[in-house]
């Protein structure tokens, strides 16, 4: 099994995170650790990626400000998408030189972790082809959008458990297109705490990557 | 002459796009530096200079899509 180091930081500020993720990066690429998981939540921050267009932000930038959303154009993939408290980040800053060096790959596993993890508490997810992400009846409870340098990934998968925070996305048009977003409360139908499911997470985590390979679910076979 | 080529990023993906280029034509670049950053859905990623030299060409600019295995840019040891 490839070890990794965990950081579980609560909760905190976007950039401070961005800024550690970079660190956590170069001390990575310098083999001072095999690789690296960072869990936490976010203050309200709406994140742009490299594709992303400013008209998906359905609020003012007073609006914003009134609100406490920060927002940030950064280096990750995808459009456009909005964290708060009530969200799980999960950053694995991951040396694919030791696990496998395909992109198509990685996303997969990302999307197995959550599907697998859901999977145990009994919910039915799914992948949707050509649309990255975790999605429950059509609608998205976990995102994706990851950065590679040197085959090392950062930025990684938010994961909605909190059913307050959904209100939050109605500012955005997630990854610029109009999707539904739901979170894990919503459909257990009972109060979730999301410091509560970070070991299974984890755990889950280590599972999956223990294994070079996942069984794709039928909606992605071609 | 050697030839900057997008290489094979893993199963399924056949192109990406150009998001940006770290240098410009006719700029020196080392060995290993971050030269281009090319982004496929959900994904963003940087290939490195594979050699020291002069990138003395860039064909394919940022916005542009590049199929794996095209040629985007040349760099000139000498």
């Amino acid at each position: 099994m490839m070890p990794f180091k965990i950081f579980n930081l609560g909760l905190v500020d976007f950039k401070k995170v961005w800024g550690f993720q970079k660190e956590i990066f170069l001390a990575v690429k310098n083999r001072e650790l095999p690789s690296a998981l960072i869990l936490c939540q976010h203050y309200p921050v709406i994140t742009l990626g490299r594709s992303a267009d400013k008209k998906n932000i359905l609020l003012s930038e007073a609006e914003l400000r009134n609100r406490g959303i920060q927002t940030y154009k950064i280096e990750r993939g995808g459009d456009i998408t909005y964290h708060g408290p009530g969200q799980l980040m999960v950053y694995p800053i991951f040396n694919l030189n030791l696990f496998k060096k395909d992109i198509h790959w990685f996303l997969r596993q990302l999307e197995e972790v959550v599907i697998d993890y859901l999977s145990d508490l009994g919910v039915k997810s799914e992948r949707r082809f050509g649309l990255t992400g975790v999605w429950i009846n059509g609608r998205k409870i976990a995102s994706i959008g990851i950065a590679i340098k040197n085959w090392i990934s950062f930025h990684g998968l938010s994961l909605n458990i909190k059913r307050d925070d959904l209100l939050n996305f109605n500012h955005i048009r997630p990854c610029g297109m109009d999707i539904e977003m739901t979170a894990l409360e919503e459909i257990i139908g009972r109060d979730i705490e999301v410091e509560g499911i970070k070991e299974d997470l984890i755990h889950k985590m280590r599972d999956i990557f223990s294994y070079p390979q996942v069984t794709l679910s039928c909606s992605e076979r071609r | 002459m050697v030839k900057v080529i997008l290489p094979e990023l893993g199963e399924g993906i056949e192109k990406a796009m150009v998001s940006y280029w770290y240098f410009k034509e006719g700029e020196k670049v080392n060995a290993k530096d971050d030269l281009v950053e090319l982004t496929t859905d959900k994904a963003t990623f940087n290939l490195p200079s594979p050699c020291s030299g002069i990138l003395s060409e860039i064909f394919f600019r940022e916005g542009d899509s590049v199929n794996i295995g095209e040629i985007l840019g040349i760099i000139d040891e000498s």
